[in-house]
């Protein structure tokens, strides 16, 4: 089959690869019809992501039709049209019994990896670096799903690919984003990144009753659509000054909750970003984290700081101080997709969102390695691209 | 390592005193495994450099290091010492405590999650065969009994005389969180025979032996949770 594969550093290709088979008993083989490149897999295109191998399929957003099921599965059948969530879970450890179903215990097969780094390991995810367990991604014409009796949600057919596809990933984790605010009516949410996972964080701010959210970024066609679609209030870092300009929108007080959707690539103008670029350039620091330290700061007393984005390393300069000062409660991790998934999709069935609205390009497999590439250089006003791998030129 | 029933001392004995060639030989072994261990800079390569120093210390002496200040003979004075390998391990795992206790009890199901084992047979009266097969492919063979059983609460083994290896050991198994959960604690103490240190450690222990542990239980855990050990490729990791 066709696969999208990481080569390198900035070195994405499409191989034929071979076709992937039932492995474990509660495994499903889905017929990929829609998959996207999430703003994480730039990451693995810059070299961040450590234990990517030469070869690994990439991508962890994907959908499709079930066209094989392991022995033990009794929850999908052969044609099944399912939604795939990018965090793989067991269904029965600990975490996933408690709904923190990102940090599941049996489904990195290379946890050993993660422990030596992080102390213990979470939820394997699908073509995201073998420290998070080497599964194959669903940039493909076909991917095996583990556990798929727990994971996999049937979609019904009313609600196009498009509508549904989001459900893999950035709706959700813009939602928990959201969710982890602790929104009260009436209150202003700050949201750093306004890219697909800030876009969705916007919206579902608005659907758990904020009263006002503030779009930060420094693209006008994203600002624009979060202005527009997402009814936030935009502002541009490159223009104004962002802790005055949120000073002065909440009367002085601050936002009651701010989010990073930015995460470990972070872009600033200020001085302490270009500190980051010359310590990362040299290898002294891994993560830059510009936008975190800003919602650090201008977040309100007793507020909270929500990070959807994604964090690898060691973070320098991470202002502890004023989040002790300030009483802030810091909320972050992988989404916990299976707790999400189906109260979204009804969402999107009572018509109250159609995540379609992020899409810019439609493209087919074939257009991975140019796609990566203009996502990541933000050209042609690239938000979300959906690769359709039944289809051609 | 301390298990030294008396006849693996025997063993050990009657083999510990060779000519001039033999030991420098045997000097030269350890030291390049020494080295080469070092080198690695990674915790196997230490396992192998700890492993070969009682090799070099009877390379220059003519005798395996004196592991135990009791009487050889006397197992549980050889288990209280400080020299050999003890690795522990703990994992909890989300099952009752008899049914953690019943899967393990069974030697039969080792196999699936001890994935260097080949067979556990159980010969009745506490007694078992075992059988494991390195990365080299060569078989490795042990009988064992336990020595001490208290239902739901702990297995303890020991490998019998005239096995390829010594080992004792003890699984521990205890309820937490008002029944709901069991955690697992395993310890494990081995001696590898005269001759085959590095054959051993590289056969049964095909890596760092904590880390081998540490799989096992994961194994169980994930076998008793999720039904099924999971894997990226056809092989499990």
């Amino acid at each position: 089959m066709k696969a999208v594969c990481y080569h390198g550093k900035e070195d994405i290709r499409v191989d034929t690869v071979p076709d992937p088979t039932i492995l474990n008993p509660r495994d499903a083989i889905v017929k990929v019809t829609a998959t996207a490149i999430c703003g994480s897999d730039l990451h693995i295109y810059g070299g961040y992501i450590p234990t990517m191998e030469k070869g690994d399929v990439l991508g962890h957003e994907f959908m499709g039709e079930v066209v094989e099921v392991g022995r033990d599965n009794h929850k999908l059948k052969v044609g099944d049209r399912v939604v795939v969530p990018f965090t793989i879970a067991c269904g029965h450890c600990y975490f996933c019994k408690e709904q923190m179903w990102s940090l599941c215990d049996n489904s990195n097969p290379n946890a050993w990896m993660a422990e030596k780094l992080y102390g213990f390991s979470g939820s394997g995810l699908f073509g995201y670096s073998h420290m998070y367990g080497g599964y194959p991604g669903g940039q493909a014409e076909f991917a095996r799903v583990p556990f798929a009796d727990v994971g996999p949600l049937k979609v019904p057919d009313s609600l196009t690919d498009e509508q549904v596809l989001f459900l893999s990933d950035i709706f959700p984790t813009g939602y928990m984003a959201a969710e982890n605010c602790q929104i009260k009516p009436g209150d202003t949410v700050a949201v750093w990144g306004c890219g697909p996972v800030g876009q969705f964080a916007i919206q579902s701010a608005f659907l758990l009753g904020a009263e006002r959210v503030i779009a930060i970024d420094r693209f006008a066609d994203r600002l624009d659509l979060a202005a527009s679609g997402g009814r936030a209030t935009a502002l541009n870092y490159a223009d104004v000054d962002i802790p005055e300009a949120l000073r002065d929108l909440t009367g002085g007080q601050g936002p009651d909750a701010c989010i990073d959707a930015v995460g470990l690539e972070s872009h600033g103008t200020t001085l302490d970003a270009w500190y980051d670029r010359a310590k990362a350039s040299m290898y002294l620091a891994t993560d830059r984290p510009h936008a975190l330290r800003q919602a650090i700061g201008c977040c309100r007393k007793g507020g909270t700081v929500s990070i959807p984005g994604v964090y690898g390393g060691w973070l320098d300069k991470f202002p502890l101080g004023a989040a002790f000062a300030k009483g802030l409660t810091l909320k972050m991790g992988q989404t916990h997709m299976h707790k999400y998934m189906p109260l979204l999709l009804d969402r999107i069935e009572r018509g109250e969102i159609d995540p379609s609205f992020i899409i810019t390009h439609r493209v087919t497999l074939d257009d991975a390695p140019d796609m990566y590439k203009t996502f990541r250089e933000k050209a042609d006003d690239c938000l979300k691209v959906v690769m359709k791998p039944g289809t051609h030129h | 390592m301390q298990v030294l029933t008396s006849s693996a001392r025997e063993t050990i004995e009657s083999n510990g005193r060779g000519d001039a060639a033999q030991r420098w030989a045997t000097i030269a072994t350890a030291t390049a495994a020494i080295a080469f261990g070092i080198s690695r800079r990674s915790v196997p390569g230490l396992c192998l450099a700890a492993a070969a120093t009682p090799l070099a210390y009877r390379g220059v002496t003519g005798e395996w290091p004196r592991l135990a200040n009791g009487r050889a003979d006397d197992t549980r004075a050889a288990l209280g010492g400080k020299a050999g390998v003890l690795v522990h391990e703990a994992m909890r795992v989300e099952k009752p405590l008899d049914e953690v206790y019943a899967f393990w009890r069974r030697f039969e199901n080792l196999p699936q999650f001890m994935t260097y084992l080949e067979t556990v047979t159980d010969l009745g009266n506490g007694r078992s065969h075992w059988v494991a097969r390195g990365p080299a492919g060569a078989l490795v063979e042990w009988d064992a009994e336990i020595v001490n059983e208290v239902v739901n609460k702990v297995i303890g083994w020991r490998s019998l005389p005239d096995s390829d290896i010594v080992t004792a050991g003890s699984v521990n198994f205890t309820p937490v969180r008002n029944g709901r959960s069991t955690q697992v604690a395993v310890r494990l103490q081995y001696a590898p025979p005269a001759g085959r240190a590095g054959s051993w450690l590289a056969t049964v222990f095909g890596r760092e032996p904590n880390q081998t542990i540490r799989e096992d239980l994961r194994h169980v855990k994930q076998i008793l949770e999720a039904g099924e050990i999971p894997r990226a490729t056809a092989e499990i990791v």
